[in-house]
C-alpha cells in the first residue's frame, strides 16, 4: 500500500512537472508576433488578406488564454495538435520517427553500460595502476570533446576510408531492422560508438569513484573479515552498493537522451524525433517543437519514476517513503 | 594504565607540541594550494588554461604579425587553383586556411575568445543563481524548498538542445542569446548541489551556536554557511566550464549560436566537415584546440577536488595497501582472508570525514 502511495505521488508530481514544461513552452513560443509564421506558411507573393485567413486558419487570432486551454485540452487527450506545413498530426509523426531514436538510444546504452561499468570496476580494484591512468585520460577525453566532433572524426577516419576501398557494411543513414539485421547493424555501428564515447565516460567515472568510496565501508571490511574471496566481495558486495547511483543516473540520462542525441542522428543522418524536431525549429513549425518537448519531459520524468523504484529494489537501506 | 599515567601521557604529548616548531594555522585555501601546487598534471593543466586565455586575449597581436585579420578572405595567396583551402605552412599561413581562405590560425585564436568567454562568464552566472537558490532551498526548507525543487525539476526535464536551438531561433542567434540559453541550463544542477550541502552543514552545531547568538537567517546563510560551500562550488564550476564551451560549439554546429563571420569553434567545425576530405587541418586545428582546452579545464577540476579531498588520497593509499598485503601473502604462500590481519585496516585511523565535496 505504501509502494502504492508513493507511486500515486509520484505520478502527480510528473504531471505537474510536464504541466509546467508544456505551458512554459507554449508561452515561450506563441508569445511571438503571429505575422511570422503565416508569411512564411502563405508564400513570397502573399497579400495580407491571404495571410489574416492563414492566421485565422491556424487560430492564431484568438486571445492567448483561449488557445492556451485549446492546447491544454488538446493535450489531456493524447492530441499535439498538428503540423503547420503538411497538416498531419504530431503524435503520427513523433510515432513514426521514433525507430531510429530508440534503436540509437538502446544500443548505445548497452554499449556505454557494458564498457562504462567494467573498466570503472578494473580501474577501481587497481586504482593508479597503469590501466587506470590510461582509461582516465581515456575517459576525459570522452568527456572533453563535443558528440559532433567525434562523429566527424569517426566518418572521416573510419567510414571514408573504409568505404573508399570497397567496405561498405558500415554506413552512414538510417536503414530500419526490417531490412536485415546485418546492415541495420552496420548503419547504426558508428552512432553507437559516438554516442557511447561520451556516455562510458560518465559512467566509467561515476563506476570508479562510488566503487572507491563503497571499498572504505565498514560492511565491506565485515565481508572480507568473514574470509569472502576478494572477487565475491567486490562483485556481489562492492558492486552492487556501488551501482545505485550508475542507476540513478542512467535513469535521467535515458530520458534526457530520448529527447537529446539530435546531434548524433544530425551527424549520421539518421532522421528521428531529434533530427525532425531541428527541421521544425528551422520551419519555425510550433505544434511540432512544442509537441517534441513535452515528449521529452515525460520521457525524462518517467525514466525517473521507474530509476527510484529500481534504486530501492537494489539497495535495501532505500526506503520509499 | 591508571588515570594518572594516561594524565601523564597527555602532557608529555603538549610538552613534546611545545617544543616543536610554532604550529602554523593553514586555512583550507592554502592546503589546498599546497596539494595542487605538488600535483605536476593539474599545474600543466592550469599552465594551459592560463596560455589559452593570454593568446585568446592577444589574438590581435597575432593578426597583426600575420597581417591576416580574423574575417578577411584571401582568395588569391590563401586558396589553391581549385579554390581549395591551402595546408599548413604554406604563404604565411601557419595553420593554413579555411573554406574562404581565411587564415586558421588567426580564426582559432578569435575562436577562443568567444569559448573562454562563454565558458567563464555563463559559468560565473550559473554558479551565483544556483548558490543563492540552491541556499535558500537547503536552508528554509518547507514551501520554498518544494516550490525550488519543482523549479529545478522542470528546468532538467527540458529537452535542452532542441529547446535551446528552438529559443536561439525564436528570438535571433547572438551571443547574448548564447550566454543566456547555457545558464539557463547550467544553474539546476548547481542549485541541487549546493542545496544538498546546505542541508547537512546547517545541522551543525556551530550554526546552532550562530543562531543561539542572535544571528539572522541572511547572516547564517551567507556569512556561516556559504564559506563552507566555495569548495565544492569551485570544483563544479570548473567542471562546467568546458561543458559551457561544448555547449557553444554544439549550438554553433546545428548553425543556431555564433553566426558567420564571427570565428566560433564551433561554426569552424561545422564548416570544416563539408572539406576534411580535401584541407584534413580545416577540421583537425579547430578540434585540437577545442580539445586541449576542455581537457585542460577538466583535468584542473578533478586536481582541485582530489586536492580538497583528503579522502580520496587515502581511499587508494588503503587499497594500495591492501593489494601489497595480499601480494605478500600469496607469495608467503598462505591462504589467510584478505584484509583481516594487522589488526583495523589504515582507514580506521582517521576520524571519518564529511562527504566528500562535489562527489560526482
Amino acid at each position: 500500500m505504501a509502494l502504492l502511495g508513493y507511486l500515486i505521488r509520484r505520478i502527480l508530481t510528473g504531471i505537474v512537472v510536464v504541466w509546467l514544461v508544456a505551458t512554459a513552452a507554449f508561452f515561450l513560443f506563441f508569445s511571438r508576433p503571429v505575422s511570422t509564421v503565416a508569411r512564411e506558411l502563405a508564400g513570397h507573393a502573399a497579400t495580407p488578406q491571404v495571410i489574416n485567413e492563414v492566421i485565422n486558419n491556424l487560430g492564431l487570432n484568438q486571445p492567448k488564454m483561449t488557445q492556451y486551454w485549446h492546447f491544454l485540452n488538446n493535450l489531456v487527450h493524447g492530441n499535439l495538435g498538428y503540423s503547420y506545413f503538411t497538416q498531419e498530426s504530431v503524435d503520427t509523426m513523433l510515432k513514426q520517427d521514433l525507430p531510429p531514436t530508440v534503436s540509437l538510444v538502446i544500443g548505445g546504452m548497452i554499449l556505454w553500460l557494458v564498457t562504462g561499468i567494467a573498466v570503472g570496476i578494473i580501474s577501481a580494484t587497481r586504482a593508479r595502476s597503469f590501466f587506470d591512468r590510461f582509461s582516465n585520460v581515456v575517459v576525459l577525453i570522452g568527456l572533453s570533446m563535443p558528440v559532433f566532433v567525434i562523429g566527424e572524426l569517426l566518418i572521416w577516419l573510419v567510414f571514408q576510408p573504409l568505404y573508399s576501398h570497397g567496405f561498405t557494411w558500415i554506413n552512414i543513414g538510417y536503414s530500419g531492422i526490417t531490412s536485415g539485421f546485418g546492415t541495420f547493424l552496420g548503419h547504426m555501428i558508428l552512432p553507437w560508438i559516438t554516442l557511447a564515447a561520451v556516455q562510458a565516460a560518465v559512467y566509467t567515472r561515476l563506476t570508479r569513484g562510488q566503487l572507491l568510496e563503497t571499498l572504505g565501508e565498514d560492511y565491506i571490511r565485515t565481508a572480507r573479515a568473514k574470509g569472502l574471496s576478494e572477487r565475491r566481495v567486490i562483485f556481489r558486495h562492492a558492486v552492487r552498493g556501488a551501482l545505485t547511483p550508475v542507476v540513478s543516473q542512467l535513469g535521467v540520462d535515458i530520458g534526457q537522451l530520448l529527447g537529446g542525441v539530435v546531434v548524433v542522428e544530425t551527424v549520421f543522418g539518421l532522421g528521428g524525433i531529434g533530427q525532425v524536431s531541428v527541421q521544425a525549429v528551422f520551419q519555425d513549425n510550433l505544434p511540432v517543437i512544442i509537441g517534441f518537448v513535452i515528449i521529452a519531459a515525460v520521457f525524462v520524468v518517467f525514466a525517473n519514476i521507474v530509476v527510484d523504484l529500481v534504486y530501492a529494489a537494489l539497495d535495501p537501506r532505500v526506503r520509499i517513503m | 594504565m591508571s588515570i594518572t599515567e594516561v594524565d601523564f601521557q597527555a602532557h608529555g604529548v603538549e610538552a613534546a607540541q611545545e617544543a616543536a616548531a610554532p604550529v602554523e594555522g593553514r586555512s583550507q585555501w592554502q592546503l589546498t594550494w599546497r596539494r595542487l601546487r605538488g600535483d605536476r598534471v593539474s599545474m600543466i593543466a592550469l599552465g594551459v588554461v592560463v596560455l589559452m586565455i593570454v593568446l585568446a586575449i592577444i589574438a590581435p597581436v597575432f593578426a597583426s604579425i600575420t597581417g591576416h585579420p580574423p574575417n578577411t578572405a584571401y582568395p588569391i595567396q590563401g586558396e589553391n587553383a581549385a579554390g581549395n583551402p591551402i595546408g599548413p605552412f604554406t604563404n604565411g599561413f601557419w595553420l593554413g586556411t579555411d573554406s574562404t581562405g581565411r587564415d586558421l590560425f588567426v580564426r582559432i585564436l578569435y575562436g577562443a575568445r568567444i569559448s573562454l568567454f562563454v565558458g567563464v562568464v555563463t559559468t560565473a552566472i550559473a554558479a551565483f543563481l544556483g548558490v543563492t537558490v540552491g541556499l535558500m532551498a537547503g536552508y528554509f526548507g518547507g514551501i520554498i524548498d518544494t516550490l525550488l525543487a519543482r523549479l529545478t525539476d522542470t528546468v532538467l526535464a527540458f529537452p535542452y538542445v532542441v529547446l535551446a536551438l528552438a529559443l536561439a531561433e525564436a528570438f535571433g542567434p547572438s551571443l547574448t542569446i548564447i550566454l543566456v540559453l547555457i545558464t539557463f541550463f547550467s544553474w539546476a544542477g548547481i542549485a541541487r548541489i549546493v542545496r544538498g550541502q546546505t542541508l547537512s552543514i546547517k545541522e551543525k552545531e556551530y550554526i546552532e551556536a550562530a543562531r543561539s547568538l542572535g544571528a539572522g537567517p541572511f547572516r547564517i546563510m551567507f556569512l556561516d554557511i556559504l564559506p563552507n560551500l566555495l569548495a565544492p562550488v569551485l570544483v563544479v564550476a570548473t567542471l562546467y566550464i568546458p561543458q559551457a564551451i561544448v555547449f557553444e560549439a554544439t549550438l554553433s554546429f546545428l548553425g543556431l549560436g555564433i553566426q558567420p563571420p564571427t570565428a566560433s569553434w564551433g561554426n569552424m567545425l561545422a564548416d570544416a566537415q563539408n572539406f576534411y576530405q580535401v584541407a584534413w587541418w580545416y577540421l583537425a586545428f579547430p578540434a585540437l584546440f577545442l580539445l586541449i582546452t576542455t581537457l585542460a579545464f577538466n583535468l584542473l577540476g578533478d586536481g582541485i577536488r582530489d586536492a580538497m579531498d583528503p579522502r580520496t588520497e587515502r581511499l587508494i593509499a588503503a587499497r594500495r595497501m591492501r593489494g601489497r598485503r595480499a601480494r605478500a601473502r600469496k607469495r608467503a604462500g598462505s591462504e589467510g582472508t584478505a584484509g583481516g590481519t594487522g589488526g583495523a585496516g589504515p582507514d580506521t585511523n582517521f576520524p571519518d570525514p564529511v562527504r566528500a565535496p562535489g562527489g560526482s
